[in-house]
């Protein structure tokens, strides 16, 4: 279990150097072809750090208002209280703020930038489907993404990825205007220069290679945190029944979108649910992996 | 002056590679200082719900004076009980044993099973008492983690150096760790 969790830290952060080579990328691709590799360099780096910086301190808040969260009081929700306050305990964590969102697919994620900034929020159908045991691996997970500083990872991936992708929209926009020259006195001469072809190509390609990198973070994310979350329960049966309840739950869970979909326990929107039709490129832009391959890794333990 | 050199550097590594172990035994110790205090909050809170539940009880089933009095005892044996981990855990294991009975002998009273204060002291206690069960993994991890670390090879020095003293685990009998002799009559 320990050279896993730390294989897995040796890929994520592989996966985050790959992010940032590939923003350094476009950057020099970009200026190549407005004819100053210099600035592209400098406006990618300045654009990805205020991208990184606002999401550090907001993604939270962003992540529970666009799920329509609320803030789980202390009466009504007592059992998920403390049931969150055990675990807890029992893995030496501050306990998180938790929230609820009034959807009936059982679902749930974790957000913050660290364990003392961090937030749980489960749906109301989470609540009603789920048994004591099958929460608390439900719950187990969750803490386990605080615990392992997934939220602040999955957080960077996503400012990355749609840094690239902004960057990419705009420069392709632009060359429109310009037709990727530079010179504009004596264009008839200019046969234009293989580089800005190499560079379109490059700008074409980033985003999905940018979608690629989140989605491998992610996956491996997840397996680390199942098997966490039962080092932490020390019950395997709860959470894989927990999985197996939403592996055959068909609710979509509306209150998730494209952007936090990496976030939730289960990938929340359809496809995966017909693994047996995924075809190997589909499979590379899944956030998650197949819910059975999640299950029969926690039975081998 | 060469060689001068090479013994400064030697010298310069070592310290670090010191001062990087004894950090990392420091944060490993204070952690199991931090796991103990939380396991000691939820003793606490048990201990400090009794004299409530007691008086509650008297009410209903007075003549159940064994049982309220082994639960007495029990919390003022935990009050008493020295500062290390073996003699808190005996202490607890004998209050929730106490406890316990007293849970079953109230069965029988159907008014006091009844009564409101006495069903949220008893949510209250077996609230309490799963928590402690966290308290108690967490203490274990940190003080299993913590235990492998002083013991590693280069960690080992330094511990010893230091004086880093091995923690105990939170259980009550270590004599009751040795698997009971089978015999099946050979």
């Amino acid at each position: 279990m320990n050279d896993l969790i730390a294989s897995n830290k040796r890929r994520t952060v592989a996966l985050l150097i790959g992010f940032v080579a590939l923003v350094v990328l476009v950057g020099v691709a970009v200026g190549g072809l407005a004819g100053n590799g210099t600035n592209g360099l400098i406006v990618a780096f300045v654009l990805s750090g205020v991208f990184a910086f606002a999401s550090y301190w907001k993604s939270d808040k962003i992540a529970l208002a666009v799920s329509r969260a609320h803030p789980a009081d202390e009466v009504t929700y007592k059992r998920l209280h403390n049931l969150v306050e055990g675990l807890c305990i029992a893995s030496g964590l501050p306990k998180p703020r938790v929230y609820v969102i009034d959807d009936p697919a059982p679902n749930a994620f974790a957000t913050g930038r660290n364990p003392k900034n961090a937030a749980i929020a489960v749906t109301t159908g989470l609540l009603e489907k789920m048994n004591r045991v099958e929460l608390e691996g439900v719950v187990a997970h969750e803490l386990s993404h605080i615990k392992n500083y997934d939220i602040l990872v999955s957080t960077l991936a996503v400012t990355l990825v749609g840094t690239i992708a902004i960057i990419t929209d705009v420069a392709i926009r632009m060359m429109w205007w310009n037709g990727g020259r530079v010179h504009r006195d004596g264009d008839r001469g200019d046969r234009g220069n293989p580089l800005a072809l190499v560079g379109i190509v490059l700008l074409v390609l980033a985003p999905l290679i940018g979608q690629l990198m989140q989605a491998a973070v992610s996956r491996r994310r997840e397996t680390l945190a199942d098997v966490s979350a039962v080092r932490m329960t020390r019950y395997p049966p709860g959470l894989i029944s927990a999985l197996e309840k939403l592996q055959a739950d068909s609710t979509v869970t509306h209150s998730a979108s494209m952007a936090t979909a990496h976030m939730w326990i289960e990938q929340p929107l359809s496809g995966v649910k017909d693994a047996g039709r995924l075809g190997v490129w589909h499979k590379l832009f899944q956030t998650h992996p197949p819910l059975a391959e999640r299950i029969a890794l926690l039975r081998e333990m | 002056m060469n060689s001068l050199l090479v013994v400064i550097i030697v010298v310069a590594v070592v310290g670090i590679a010191v001062v990087i172990v004894y950090n990392q035994l420091v944060r490993r110790r204070i952690e199991v200082d931090n796991a103990w205090s939380q396991i000691d909050v939820q003793l606490k809170r048990r201990l400090d719900l009794i004299p409530n539940l007691v008086e509650t009880v008297k009410g209903y089933a007075n003549h159940e004076k064994a049982a309220l009095e082994a639960v007495i005892a029990a919390r003022s044996a935990s009050l008493a009980a020295g500062a290390t981990p073996h003699e808190q855990a005996a202490a607890d294991n004998a209050l929730s044993g106490a406890l316990r009975q007293l849970f079953a002998l109230s069965e029988a009273y159907p008014d006091l099973k009844a009564n409101a204060s006495f069903v949220s002291l008893q949510e209250e206690l077996s609230n309490t008492e799963s928590r402690i069960a966290y308290a108690r993994q967490f203490y274990g991890d940190s003080v299993a983690a913590y235990n492998t670390a002083i013991q590693k090879f280069p960690n080992v020095i330094v511990a010893r150096a230091f004086g880093f003293a091995e923690r105990e685990f939170f259980e009550a009998e270590p004599a009751a760790a040795t698997p009971p002799t089978v015999n099946f009559g050979s």
